[in-house]
């Protein structure tokens, strides 16, 4: 390959790149197009789809789908459709405030590490690698050992077992911003630390922050899922979609997987649209960095 | 980097072995503080616990005044906090956990028992990740086409499959349609345990292969764009070589290291498998134990699996710092 040619090829690929970083590709859209159809599910599902999900009727167990249940019904005859739906809540609600409480609590710990900097960035340091040593999964056992079964416990337990992904990423992301001019002309005007790390930093870093969520919002629906699948999440008989997995894999013996099936199928379609997007979120941000 | 720089570093670090001992010691320090701050986070948990210790322990079953007693002396719970810390740490260094409530025998018995199929578990597991990973990621940064392609698609799906949920499917088609494999169970000691192994191994497995073989096709597009790739080919070395010798080699020290990381993380991933296929090892008794109430062996186990955990990422990190020279050992590595 001439260098001619190999530089022509260099810059088609950089131009590539930066068309990819600047646009919005089918999958993104395909991927927010399935959350949203999620999301509103999860909003007004419930009052368009007026069926108890709750509502007990032996001797539709194990049907299939017909006109009175579109997507059949589970071992107890309840209806899977309004099941799904209803489930989407818990499914959607848990993870959310995971990934609200940790990125907060993360955020916070990095910018103050990163402007107080010595010791306490040390001892930041030291904290969030000794968080790191616990699984969020296991974690959460704990808490549900502790606290009894739930979503209260479980959520509280991963909130914190998250920390430590967003707070690395925003501490070496504002480790490199405090060493920009922007940072030390803001100093020399005599702009407080505080003000500097929240309105100047952390708008910066704020794309890192949004991918990094995104992606964690996929992790902590499948924690939190599986622990429902295990019996220590949400409790029967509340729907939730890893419960349903769970309580479906009696009928996936019996040859009826129908309830299991369409809850993987949500779950999956959630966490792959929502690994879809954080992908793109952070191909941007890094290309901004 | 150019090659005298690394030469340079080499030598440098070959000058004397101090930094280098000096640097394990650091991260073996390391490894003891994290095991001792995992060991307090166990250990109070039961004083963050709502209610005092012996009625949590307790849990509302109806003891008689002997048995409380008894429950409180094995705890030594009129001790002061940190002498009981001490007692307790003691003894789980000498693999004493206390007994356990609900079937009055040494926690210790029921956590050797049990490990085996856990170890195996989780070892099956590594394998799968690490032949299947690297064989699908090393092909599709070789071989781009349409193959490689829609296996990297594939690959970004099944990343979104919760392990519960590949272990179902592989339950329903495998076990119940097909019934090539055991639905439940771990089987007898040897080959029947390795045979009822596959498909909880798989399960556990498969989210980390494809996320390995994302990572290894990555590392491998990136090293074949690079100068020295390059620089290789313009000297006419056969593309045998240069993949051998400049792309693989290159590829190879942080992939392994994400993979390394990836297979620790499949501990606590387990006990959710060994749920679904009912094995019998440490993550089920974990599981059962929390909904029994059992909580020393609730806090054996999490103490058991956060130590492997903590260990297993120790090892990873010195084993790269160690074979990588140009991974600084000194103080400007963080």
């Amino acid at each position: 390959m001439t260098v001619a040619a190999a530089d022509a090829r260099l810059l088609q690929e950089s131009e590539k790149r930066m068309r990819r970083a600047q646009g919005v590709s089918v999958g993104t859209w395909v991927a927010l197009g399935i959350l949203g159809v999620i999301l509103l599910m999860a909003l007004i599902g419930p009052l368009l789809y007026r069926v108890d999900p709750n509502a007990v009727d032996l001797s539709a167990a194990y049907q299939g789908p017909t006109a009175a249940h579109p997507l059949g019904a589970d071992g107890n005859g309840r209806d899977l459709l309004a099941r799904i739906i209803t489930g989407s809540r818990t499914a959607l609600i848990g993870p959310a405030l995971v990934v609200l409480v940790s990125t907060v609590l993360g955020v916070i710990l990095a910018l103050a590490a990163v402007w107080f900097g010595g010791w306490y960035d040390q001892l930041t340091v030291r904290v969030i690698d000794a968080i790191f040593a616990f699984p969020g999964l296991l974690l959460a056992i704990l808490a549900t050992a502790l606290f009894g079964a739930g979503l209260t416990a479980a959520v509280a337990a991963l909130s914190i077992a998250y920390v430590p992904y967003i707070a690395r990423i925003v501490r070496s992301a504002a480790l490199r911003e405090r060493t920009l001019p922007y940072v030390a002309a803001l100093r020399v005007q005599g702009v407080r630390g505080l003000v500097i790390s929240t309105r100047h930093i952390l708008p910066n870093v704020g794309g890192l922050i949004v991918a990094n969520a995104t992606i964690s919002f996929g992790f902590a629906l499948m924690d939190l899922a599986g622990l429902s699948f295990i019996g220590l999440g949400v409790q029967p008989p509340t729907p939730d979609w890893g419960a349903m997995v769970g309580t479906g894999m009696a009928g996936v013996l019996q040859g009826a997987p129908l309830e299991a099936l369409w809850a993987s199928a949500v779950i999956v379609l959630v966490v792959a649209s929502v690994n879809v997007l954080g992908d793109r979120l952070n191909e941007r941000a890094e290309a901004r960095a | 980097m150019t090659t005298t720089t690394v030469i340079a570093t080499r030598k440098a670090r070959g000058a004397g072995a101090w930094p280098m001992t000096r640097f394990i010691g650091g991260r073996i320090l390391g490894l003891i503080v994290t095991l001792l701050i995992a060991s307090v986070v166990v250990f109070g948990a039961l004083y963050a616990a709502p209610g005092s210790p012996l009625t949590f322990l307790t849990h509302g079953r109806t003891m008689t005044a002997a048995a409380k007693a008894q429950l409180a002396a094995e705890y030594h719970l009129n001790d002061p906090i940190p002498l009981q810390y001490l007692r307790w740490l003691g003894g789980a260094v000498h693999g004493d956990f206390g007994t356990s409530i609900i079937y009055h025998v040494p926690v210790s018995q029921m956590v050797a028992g049990r490990s085996g199929t856990t170890v195996l578990l989780v070892a099956m597991a590594a394998v799968v990740v690490l032949v299947a990973g690297l064989a699908i990621g090393l092909y599709a940064g070789l071989k781009p086409g349409w193959l490689s392609r829609s296996a990297m698609a594939g690959a970004t799906a099944i990343m979104a499959v919760p392990t519960f949920v590949a272990a179902v499917v592989l339950i329903s088609v495998f076990a119940v349609t097909l019934g090539w494999f055991p639905v439940f169970g771990a089987g007898a000691p040897g080959a029947d345990a390795v045979y009822h192994m596959v498909l909880p191994a798989v399960a556990l497995a498969i989210a980390s292969v494809a996320f390995v073989a994302r990572l290894a096709q990555g590392a491998i597009r990136a090293e074949l764009g690079s100068d020295h790739v390059q620089t290789a080919k313009s000297r006419g070395l056969p593309g045998s070589v240069i993949v051998r010798r400049h792309v693989i080699r290159n590829a190879a020290m942080p992939v392994l290291t994400v993979a390394g990381l990836t297979i620790a993380g499949l501990i606590a991933g387990s006990v959710v498998i060994e749920q679904v296929f009912q094995l019998g090892g440490l993550g089920q008794l974990l599981v059962s134990s929390v909904q029994q109430k059992d909580f020393p062996v609730v806090q054996a186990i999490c103490l058991v699996y956060v130590a492997a955990f903590i260990v297993l990422n120790t090892l990873i990190d010195l084993a790269y710092t160690l074979l990588d020279p140009r991974v600084s050992t000194g103080r400007s590595a963080s």
